[in-house]
């Protein structure tokens, strides 16, 4: 396989311009022949959908729950960067393209987030246009915030809602292109499988799942925005849908798979309370603005409750390790850092597994009123969910999978390795390296989907000729055949245990010796682990009812039968990369108790191409350059 | 923390959209208090599958009450006893031991039961399509600060935006109005200098629809602002009423300019 990144020549800050004057258009009146599939509704897909649609393009857009306006990007909380410099505190596009280039640990690619620095601008206009009611200053002009990994203030904000009012900006005008008739939309349709004729996408099967009907869908270009794979831990945050099957499916089918070990845990996460729990609760990353985090000193203080342990007893551990970042500590560093204070025994709440997070300084400084202003509706659900007032105790939290910066192998013009196949969004890999710093993941989706892929796409489609194919074609039934087979022979195996339970089973394998720390030996264990389980679950699934009706048990068991492969896809990844970078830390490869890159041996993307269900995936390597950015170890200290 | 608890349940069960529906009865053991009622159903359903019985079915998502895709009757209650609180984010610390809980979809005209507790909310993307965006095309608009927007207007639009689609506004309502959700769009984009171009159209549009779906007349009993998990307030429908007042009043018929395109 061959790894073409399409970087332009010349200068990184004029890549983009010269790329968008050299590439082909499409004319005005050609474009409405032209049929794009985008599968995915949220921040990417819904604004991708959206501005093909504009441009004159005959798009369907497909997605799995009752309304483009549920994707999980509703769910992000604290904001969105953008190089305004409004602050007039040094920020400018260079900075955030650095920012962005070290907070991934040198694993992105330069041209790339270079890209985006430059499109966080437009978004910002694009989105304000649109109605999304940021947050505003009494002079009536834009406020922002801090984001962990930045000195600067860049972060847009909207509430602790910003992912809910981009989402519903990208999705009012998704709907306004359906009623104008631009856009046909596929609700509760799921996708899987990417249909290729001669290699090239075509199409894609989906299942209809209120009727359970698989039909297929016929197009010249294909662009998946379907998010990313954190649930491979069974608890995570993201949304209970969530899910890999798209993009592992278009894997399977030939798209080299990039970096699957670089997954986010998130620092700030309210800590898990029971068995039967079935997500963890996201507490915005923006309250580490004016939250400190602490555990105690000695170990006998952690029974005790935080407002009787003496000043002098506790330990800021950020502050004390990274002086000149604290709290604001990007979220790798972070996260580890609160593993280590609960492996040392000094972890707070059930189970040791928590640290505090603590506002009494700041309701002491700014008063209770602004503290409610700035993240009244975190604290509110924080304490539904826990039934702790943040106000007068702090916070407890703990890390958890929340982001999946390994994807689908993107070039420059977000085309994977299989031609018309287009990714966009946190379901690609290229922005954010081995780690995403804070409020860096609605820039990217709505980067690809406003900015990018409509241009890129419009080269793509003007470049090639597409002979006429109908969902008669013998590469489209094959592929109907095989999704209807596959759905019998879950509904088939008639044994004793549920989806869910494999998942979970899935989850603690996962987030054991695939999480915050890897070592070879656990990872070694898990890749015996995971095709046992695997064998398992095809031997001794139950999935209830029929395939031709509304019918969820079958749909998460198509969704965990993926997962089970794509586990061993992320470990083997973990295991090859024998060095600690961002959010992949390898346990034998520290200093100091800090991350150590190997930039000799891995300053490269992994993309794994797929061989076969009985052979293993063959590993290529795109070579990562740094031309603008110096290779660097990352201090925050 | 306390000991578990034992819930009985009434749950409405319906196969399909035209099938018949009735009450069945399960009971949840061994319930945890600090467990999600979402994750109690979880429970009930595990043990339901492995009988080899259809699970109950409902619509879920995000599980922290931001997505919309939750939402049944609960004892009655649109999402709940909670106020303010999804039915995602209830947690069954809210009942007690030996409590018996009727669960029923949303019902409504516009909403058809598509299975068990799931029903189809799609009238609410339409009512959007009828008007409920600003027309910008993707492309160079002005700098975001060109265009100061006074906080009190910015913070009054996003408690109107907060609204999450749920349909609970249209349940809790006697006549099955969906006048809340649609007023909380027009509030959110008529507050701001951007939604001023077509305020009006923009009401005309999505009250007609709003009649079209089958939804009903709103009479200001305000059940709606009591269910809403976002706490959007009835304020919004006064506003609504006056931007279609001003509609029907200020309406100009569509002209054709020949040769303008």
């Amino acid at each position: 396989m061959k790894l073409d990144s399409k970087v332009p020549s010349g200068p990184v800050k004029d890549a983009w311009d010269k790329h968008r004057f050299e590439m082909k258009l499409v004319n005005p009146a050609n474009k409405r022949k032209y049929h794009v599939i985008v599968v995915g509704s949220g921040l990417a897909g819904a604004s991708a959908a959206a501005s093909m649609s504009e441009l004159g393009y005959n798009v369907s857009c497909f997605a799995f729950q009752d309304s483009p306006r549920r994707a999980h990007s509703i769910a992000a909380q604290g904001g969105i960067n953008g190089a305004k410099n409004y602050r007039n505190d040094g920020d400018s596009i260079q900075r955030l393209f650095y920012d962005t280039v070290k907070g991934g640990d040198f694993r992105a690619r330069e041209a790339n987030v270079y890209r985006l620095a430059q499109v966080s601008v437009d978004i910002i206009d694009q989105c304000v246009a649109q109605g999304v009611p940021f947050a505003r200053e009494y002079g009536g002009l834009l406020a922002n915030r801090s984001f962990g990994g930045a000195q600067v203030s860049r972060t847009f904000y909207a509430r602790g809602q910003t992912g809910q009012q981009l989402l519903l900006g990208a999705y009012q005008a998704l709907e306004k292109e359906i009623a104008r008739g631009g856009v046909k939309m596929y609700n509760r349709h799921e996708m899987l499988e990417v249909v290729t004729i001669d290699g090239v996408a075509r199409g894609i099967i989906t299942r209809d799942l209120v009727t359970g009907q698989v039909e297929a869908h016929v197009a010249d270009a294909v662009v998946l925005g379907t998010g990313g794979y954190g649930n491979v831990f069974y608890l995570s945050t993201n949304a209970q849908g969530c899910n890999v099957t798209a993009t592992y499916r278009a894997y399977k089918k030939g798209a080299a798979f990039a970096n699957p070990c670089y997954t986010q845990i998130h620092p700030t996460c309210i800590p898990v309370a029971g068995e039967h729990q079935s997500k963890l609760t996201l507490m915005s990353e923006s309250l580490r603005n004016d939250g400190r985090v602490w555990v105690p000193k000695k170990r006998e203080d952690c029974s005790r409750k935080p407002g009787e342990i003496a000043e002098e007893d506790r330990d800021y551990y950020l502050e004390r390790k990274y002086p000149s970042y604290g709290n604001l500590a990007p979220r790798d560093i972070s996260s580890r850092a609160a593993k280590e204070a609960c492996d040392d025994g000094r972890g707070v709440g059930p189970g040791g597994r928590g640290v505090y997070l603590d506002f009494a300084d700041s309701i002491k400084r700014l008063g209770a009123k602004e503290i409610a202003e700035r993240y009244g509706n975190l604290f509110e659900m924080y304490q539904r969910i826990t039934d702790e007032d943040p106000y007068s105790v702090p916070m407890r939290i703990y890390p958890a999978s929340h982001y999946s910066m390994g994807g689908l192998w993107v070039d420059y013009n977000l085309m994977s390795t299989i031609p018309g196949l287009h990714v966009i969004g946190e379901a690609n890999f290229s922005d954010h390296g081995a780690n995403r710093l804070g409020a860096s993941a609605l820039m990217q989706g709505l980067a690809d989907g406003y900015f990018v892929l409509p241009y890129t796409i419009g080269h793509y489609l003007a470049s090639n000729t597409f002979e006429k194919v109908t969902a008669d074609h013998p590469e489209f039934r094959a592929a109907l055949e095989s999704v209807q087979q596959r759905a019998a022979r879950l509904l088939g195996i008639n044994g004793k245990r549920t989806a869910d339970s494999f998942h979970r089973a899935l989850g603690k394998i996962m987030w054991e010796q695939c999480g915050m720390a890897r070592n070879e030996a656990g990872l070694t264990q898990a890749l015996q682990e995971i095709p046992v389980l695997r064998e398992e679950f095809w031997q001794n699934l139950t999935v209830p009812g029929t395939g031709d009706s509304f019918n969820q048990q079958l749909e998460k068991a198509g969704r965990v039968a993926d997962f089970l492969e794509f586990g061993e896809l992320m470990c083997l990844d973990a295991l090859h990369r024998e060095e600690s970078c961002g959010g992949h830390f390898r346990e034998e490869y520290q200093e100091a108790g800090e991350a150590k890159r190997n930039d000799d041996a891995f300053c490269y993307v992994a993309a794994w191409e797929f061989t076969g269900d009985t052979t293993a995936p063959v590993l290529n390597k795109e070579p990562l350059e740094f031309e603008n950015v110096h290779l660097a170890t990352r201090s925050y200290k | 923390m306390s000991g578990t608890m034992t819930i009985k349940l009434r749950v409405w069960r319906q196969s399909g959209p035209k099938a018949p529906g009735a009450f069945a009865e399960y009971t949840a053991r061994d319930v945890s208090p600090e467990s999600s009622f979402l994750e109690m159903l979880d429970v009930v359903n595990d043990a339901l599958a492995l009988e080899g019985k259809d699970p109950i079915a409902f619509d879920h998502d995000c599980r922290e009450g931001i997505c919309g895709m939750c939402g049944m009757m609960i004892n009655g209650v649109a999402h709940g006893p909670s106020r303010l609180t999804t039915t995602c984010q209830l947690h069954m610390r809210s009942f007690k031991d030996g409590d018996s809980i009727t669960l029923e979809p949303w019902r409504a005209n516009a909403f058809p039961v598509i299975r068990d507790l799931v029903v189809d909310r799609s009238a609410l993307d339409r009512i959007i399509q009828a008007g409920g965006f600003i027309s910008v095309a993707t492309g160079s608009p002005q700098d975001a600060n060109a265009l100061p927007i006074g906080k009190a207007d910015a913070d009054e639009s996003m408690d109107a935006a907060a609204c999450i689609g749920c349909g609970a506004c249209v349940a809790a309502c006697p006549n099955a109005s969906v006048s809340l959700f649609t007023a909380a769009k027009i509030g959110h984009l008529g507050l701001l200098p951007q939604g001023q171009p077509e305020r009006y159209r923009r009401a005309l549009g999505m009250v007609a629809q709003m009649d079209l779906e089958g939804f009903g007349g709103c009479t200001l009993f305000g059940e709606c602002m009591a269910a809403c998990p976002k706490g959007i307030s009835i304020d919004f429908i006064k506003r609504m009423n006056g931007d279609y007042i001003v509609g029907t009043v200020t309406r100009r018929p569509e002209k054709v300019t020949l040769g303008s395109g």
